[in-house]
């Protein structure tokens, strides 16, 4: 199989402090890839870098040949992202939303309504395609994003944490779709979450990452054998210790405060 | 394909500049509630001050500051438009915007003229309130030239705001340049009093301060009275404009999430 994402030697340094240490790995075409580790081991960094949001210190990235460096316009066309933070206009329409994501992302007129009722439908929205964002519950919203990063027919989808904070209801009825979409249509599915069972049950391969370093890869069973252990979660918390993370509260999580202090003036 | 290529730049200008104004007409209560400000500076001042602004021999103090007001809600709209940028590039529907293939200069034109011209929308929603409480508009043909004015004041101030904004990581530094920046280029720039014959310091201020071009080629279209000339007024306005633009775009492109 054809590898779709190729990283190597990918390193990312804020200063004095090593995010992402010279790691690489590859994901082929039509995998489900599961990114895991403890919070502030460097995952979100790493999809930052991945997705053009964040320039690496050294090192290379190419999505389905494509270099993220040096193109990252075209590298920009083969993917689509839910981010962790939901990032849909709350004061438009769903319809409006995704219609804007279509021309922002230059999907031809002609298939543009096409396509967009095809998404809605099949995340189950189309009934309220004109309805404001900000009417909808946490579930709807993510479906919507999802929906949308579909929007442009991507070859990858970035999901970084894309079930935090829903119910079992929602987060299996959400994999449902991914799950089907990547048989169909064999899309290549990266993403992070700190739900084991959920990595367990639908990652082809995972990779485990702590410290800015990946420390193991493999299927879900790989894993388990090589660690001695019965499910993920434990295999888990043996690569990675069980000490909890100290993490700052970050200027994101500061301005995360503001936002919603000042976004209801 | 250069022909396309055009046309697909200016489709990712057009829906960032059409989800502003969307945006703004459908909030209907921020709408209404961004007039309580000028509104306020127009009864207290206006009312207030007008009596001995009159006996000064200075003539109708609402002629004065009827410009001032409006473009203190271009000056305040503009600003706050360009620096939500802030956390929309963080959390908002920009985010979304920087993972498409589109540049940034296209992001920051879209997002520059759609916050300048809600700047405008709202400035000439006070504009009205000002003939409301008393202005009375001198030269009927010089509204088109007012309005221009009013235009380049608010593209300045929305792309001086995305300038700001690339350049704070949050919010702490937000107080900061409403009360070193927008405050003070407000006050100083001759939109509540004469800036001829103040003192010295003042004056030397004003000719620094970009807002007050914009007062006073406002006033000077609508009431025939001037301080630096209309001809240096949008000469200024005009290279000030251009000039922020390049710089914002230049900021705004090293900007990382």
């Amino acid at each position: 199989m054809e590898n779709i994402i190729e990283v190597k030697n990918l390193t990312k340094k804020f200063k004095d402090f090593v995010a992402v240490d010279n790691i690489s790995f590859n994901v082929e075409k039509g995998e489900i890839f599961a990114f895991l580790g403890p919070n502030g081991a460097g995952k979100t960094t790493t999809v930052k870098m991945l997705t053009t949001l964040l320039r690496p210190t050294s090192g290379s990235i190419n999505l389905n040949q494509v270099s993220v460096i040096s193109n990252s316009e075209n590298a920009r066309k083969t993917f689509g992202i839910v981010f962790q933070d939901l990032s849909l206009d709350d004061e438009l329409t769903a319809y409006e939303n995704m219609e804007f994501h279509a021309v922002l992302f230059k999907v031809p007129g002609k298939e543009m309504k096409e396509r967009v009722e095809k998404f809605l439908k099949l995340f189950e929205l189309w009934d309220r395609k004109n309805d404001l964002v900000k009417t909808f519950s946490g579930g709807m919203k993510r479906r919507l994003e999802i929906a949308r990063g579909l929007l442009h027919k991507p070859e990858i989808l970035f999901l970084d944490e894309p079930t935090q904070g829903l119910d079992p209801q929602t987060r299996n009825k959400i994999w449902e779709y991914l799950q089907n979409l990547n048989k169909e249509t064999q899309i290549t599915i990266f993403f992070t979450t700190h739900y084991m069972e959920e990595a367990e049950q639908v990652a082809h391969r995972v990779a485990v990452m702590d410290h800015g370093k990946i420390i193991d890869d493999g299927s879900p069973n790989q894993l388990k054998e090589q660690t001695q252990t019965k499910t993920l979660e434990e295999a888990f918390l043996k690569l990675t210790g069980t000490a909890i993370r100290y993490e700052e509260a970050s200027g994101t999580d500061k301005l995360r405060a503001h936002a919603r202090m000042w976004s209801h003036r | 394909m250069l022909g396309c290529g055009v046309t697909d730049n200016m489709s990712a200008i057009y829906i960032l500049w059409k989800r502003e104004l969307i945006r703004y007409f459908r909030s209907k209560a921020r709408l209404v509630g961004s007039l309580g400000q000028p509104l306020l500076f127009l009864v207290a001042l206006g009312f207030g001050l007008g009596p001995i602004f009159q006996k000064a021999g200075q003539g109708n103090y609402f002629q004065f500051l009827g410009p001032g007001v409006v473009c203190m809600g271009i000056l305040f709209t503009g600003v706050f438009a360009g620096i939500q940028v802030i956390w929309d590039r963080q959390f908002g529907f920009l985010k979304e915007t920087l993972v498409a293939p589109v540049t940034r200069f296209e992001i920051m034109m879209g997002k520059t003229l759609g916050g300048a011209t809600v700047a405008f929308i709202q400035g000439f929603f006070v504009l009205i309130l000002t003939m409301i409480v008393g202005f009375r508009v001198q030269h009927i043909f010089l509204i088109p030239l007012a309005l221009v004015a009013m235009f380049l004041t608010a593209l300045f101030f929305t792309a001086l705001g995305i300038s700001i904004a690339s350049v704070l990581s949050d919010m702490q530094g937000f107080q900061l340049i409403m009360n070193f920046v927008v405050q003070p280029v407000f006050f100083l720039s001759g939109a509540l009093f004469p800036l001829a014959g103040v003192v010295n310091f003042l004056s030397i201020i004003a000719y620094f301060d970009p807002l007050a071009y914009g007062v006073d080629a406002v006033r000077g279209s609508l009431t025939g009275v001037t301080h630096f000339g209309l001809t240096t007024d949008f000469t200024v306005l005009a290279i000030i404009s251009s000039v922020i633009i390049v710089i914002g775009s230049y900021l705004f492109s090293r900007v990382e999430v």
